[in-house]
């Protein structure tokens, strides 16, 4: 009678979900660490299906650019108006483009990225690899005696590392160059200005540790987005919640990682 | 090219599925395990497959592998000529066997064989139930496999193409001698294409005979199942 009384409390409840939701977390990341290491082994062996590689660079790349580049755009075209009035008139208007570019290129441009990554090709991935294991075509690769990770995480994963650093050059170019328009409409900074700060804002160490970072997170959000799918269950509700899954855990490690990032080279 | 299988015991949690299942199908061999639905029949069928891990007991299988799908399971972003070739290119011992005109003669081949010359450049979506059926037989048998598994190949088709899947199943077995297990509740297909029938029920064999003794309902569940009655020893499961 006790247990059934406790059972029925908000706090049995409340305890319940997160204990569900701490080991659904570490079974994830032990299953990440297993196919990662998988998928490492067969990059290393050269064993990467160059067609569907091919497919996987487009969809990554050029699909996910045109969400990109808005987002990074319009985030610095937004931070760079609130600020250069602001330090134009403080006597600072040759600080403002090195203030966006050191912006942008230590965090904005990749974590701007990331967080359209993660929506546009982490959840299609997520959902991809789920609707075909629960419709068997994941089960019927294994019969086939073809190695699904192999077949199905290499190509995407390495898709990740190649195409990030890259969506986040071209992003990042676009982020600069719109944050010296906005500058220039909202403050009347001459872009010769703009652009001479900017390349004093510009290190070599920053851009180095930001396509770290891009390689880094392209791996993270293909890895936990395929594991995510992979491991889905349970018809249209598991791809739903597989999805769900990739997609607030990929937020969650890229977060984390930009975090050990900073302290490992700016603390 | 033959399975056997010994004192397989197979448990989800605290429900066992398969208790203390002991069977054999020798080359050249159908068998048809039936049983209704949640009986355990599609769980033999991953267990031979490997692609969930027994308990206890053994399960020894001599040659390939290959399995037919109950819903196809044909990968939905590739063509019906990639899908079948799919073994041939993508498998680790097959890769480099065969020049791009060889496989495309053997796809062409086994498409002749189900009677779907002329698809190749098809999607799955593009295609009806039982022509993806009959598309998922060609996957299965482009390596030539000693063992073929049958989950419901005919379920949720119509009667004749239930009579067309049943007919490649025994000309398939005539071609390559192959031993196969066919998982069915149908009497169409059980009668048309196995020579022997295993009966599940609760994941125990009630019955194991040849689908003449099944049709002469001799026992109390051959009876109950060939008059598919609710009343009898075998209760509906649960969820």
């Amino acid at each position: 009678m006790d247990t059934y009384v406790f059972k029925g409390t908000v706090t049995y409840t409340v305890f319940r979900y997160l204990f569900n939701q701490f080991v659904s977390l570490t079974t994830t990341i032990g299953d990440m660490v297993r196919y990662g290491y998988r998928v490492f082994k067969h990059i290393i062996k050269g064993n990467v299906d160059k067609k569907v590689l091919i497919e996987q660079c487009a969809r990554f790349g050029v699909s996910s650019l045109p969400i990109t580049l808005s987002i990074v755009g319009m985030s610095s075209v937004i931070v760079s108006m609130q600020v250069a009035g602001e330090m134009v008139k403080q006597g600072a208007g040759n600080f403002v483009g090195l203030l966006v570019a050191m912006l942008i290129i230590r965090e904005d441009g990749i974590i701007m990225s990331g967080f359209a990554i993660i929506s546009m090709i982490g959840s299609s991935l997520a959902s991809e690899l789920a609707t075909m294991r629960v419709t068997e075509q994941i089960d019927a690769i294994k019969v086939l005696k073809v190695d699904p990770i192999e077949y199905l995480f290499v190509p995407r994963v390495l898709s990740g590392v190649l195409m990030m650093p890259l969506v986040l050059v071209v992003a990042s170019v676009v982020g600069i160059i719109g944050g010296g328009v906005a500058a220039h409409l909202a403050s009347g900074l001459s872009y010769k200005a703009y652009f001479d700060s900017v390349y004093r804002g510009l290190y070599l160490k920053d851009m180095n540790v930001a396509m770290l970072k891009a390689v880094t997170f392209g791996f993270t959000i293909a890895l936990v987005s395929c594991t995510c799918g992979y491991k889905a269950s349970g018809g249209a509700k598991g791809v739903g919640q597989a999805t769900t899954k990739a997609v607030v855990w990929s937020f969650v490690a890229i977060v984390l990682l930009d975090l050990v990032f900073s302290i490992m080279f700016f603390f | 090219m033959s399975i056997e299988v010994k004192n397989l015991i197979k448990s989800f949690g605290k429900n066992r599925v398969i208790d203390d299942l002991s069977f054999k199908v020798e080359q050249g061999e159908i068998l048809a395990i039936v049983g209704f639905s949640g009986s355990g029949k599609s769980t033999v069928l991953k267990l031979i497959s490997g692609l969930i891990q027994k308990d206890c007991g053994e399960i020894i299988t001599t040659g390939d592998i290959a399995m037919v799908f109950q819903y196809s399971a044909l990968i939905d972003s590739l063509n019906v000529y990639e899908n079948i070739s799919f073994a041939l290119h993508e498998r680790k011992d097959l890769r480099k066997k065969y020049t791009e005109k060889q496989i495309k003669e053997i796809v062409r081949e086994k498409l002749g064989l189900v009677g779907l010359a002329g698809v190749e450049k098809k999607y799955p979506s593009e295609l009806s139930g039982g022509m993806q059926k009959r598309v998922s037989f060609a996957r299965a048998i482009v390596t030539e496999p000693d063992i073929i598994l049958y989950d419901e190949p005919t379920a949720g088709l119509d009667p004749m193409s239930s009579t067309l899947i049943e007919d490649y199943i025994v000309r398939l077995k005539n071609e390559t001698h192959a031993a196969s297990i066919v998982v069915t509740h149908q009497m169409s297909t059980i009668t048309r294409t196995a020579d022997k029938v295993l009966m599940l029920y609760g994941g125990k064999c009630v019955f194991y005979g040849t689908p003449d003794e099944l049709c002469r309902q001799d026992t109390p569940y051959t009876k109950q199942f060939v008059s598919a009655s609710l009343d009898g020893p075998m209760k509906m499961l649960k969820g």
